[in-house]
């Protein structure tokens, strides 16, 4: 139950962070899927997990210099590195979304959120249900 | 939570777009229309879209560089040959008898209309599933 990012919720709560800022990235990927130049980005999950959950020291995001404000383990959704697409075949106007790749990950990344979602009520349940007693 | 800026992202692409289906259907209905003279003719008029970063829209944080929505720069003319047509009973007709039409390609202009359409319906699922996963999150515990 105990975790290094989350006392009560374990790696779910950041885990949540993570596929709303992956919802984000699609949803961008969408909006621009008729922009000119425009390079379609997503989170690299595998890359982020790692690093919430490997290694302790990794976990505190690193303040490369002196005075500036380190983020303690919260959810820092905006600092979650994108990645660029690689696109499955080219376009003439050097867009790289491909519309139904975007969807199926929104649609995947949809089901996983609400996975997580499961997974912290399963936890409320579980704490009401050691709180109370199982009476309640 | 940064859930609501999908809210705005997936809005921007929405207003884009239909942006895009107001060109088409303007497009559309001039198709036909004639002119006294080249410069007087209807030129196909097209959107451009350029996404908004997150640095331009103000936001500091590391991840700047990312999208945060799509917004329409400017209309465009066609620059497209006008085509003359040599009409010397049409009322429009020049002094030497011709009437100039649009450039405007009814194909093209479908083709984007069946685009815009597609990716306005995009847009409105991204926001639906959202909401749904918003609501889902209000419910937690529950």
């Amino acid at each position: 139950m105990s975790s290094p990012s989350d006392p009560l919720f374990g790696i779910h709560a950041r885990a949540l962070g993570v596929w709303q800022r992956r919802a984000e990235a699609i949803a961008d990927n969408l909006a621009n899927a008729d922009t000119p130049d425009y390079k379609a980005r997503d989170v690299d999950f595998r890359k982020v997990l790692a690093e919430a959950g490997g290694n302790d020291a990794n976990l505190q995001l690193a303040a490369p210099s002196s005075g500036q404000a380190s983020s303690n383990g919260s959810t820092p959704t905006g600092n979650i590195p994108l990645e660029w697409r690689v696109p499955l075949q080219p376009s003439m106007d050097g867009n790289t979304v491909d519309t139904q790749v975007e969807q199926a990950a929104y649609a995947a990344n949809s089901v996983h959120y609400q996975a997580s979602l499961t997974f912290i009520t399963a936890q409320i349940r579980m704490l009401r249900t050691a709180i109370t007693g199982g009476g309640g | 939570m940064s859930m609501f800026k999908v809210f705005d992202i997936a809005g921007s692409g929405m207003a884009a777009q239909s942006l895009r289906l107001n060109t088409t259907a303007s497009n559309l209905a001039n198709a036909n229309s004639v002119a006294s003279s080249p410069e007087e003719a209807y030129r196909a008029r097209e959107p451009l879209f350029a996404a908004v970063h997150a640095a331009m829209a103000g936001e500091v944080g590391t991840a700047s560089e990312a999208a945060v929505g799509v917004r329409v720069t400017g209309v465009t003319e066609s620059q497209a040959a006008i085509p003359s047509h040599y009409e010397p009973g049409n009322p429009m007709a020049d002094a030497n008898g011709y009437v100039y039409g649009s450039n405007v390609n009814p194909i093209d202009e479908l083709v984007n209309m069946i685009s815009a359409s597609r990716s306005y319906q995009n847009d409105v699922e991204v926001m639906n599933s959202a909401k749904q996963l918003m609501l889902k999150t209000l419910d937690l515990g529950k």
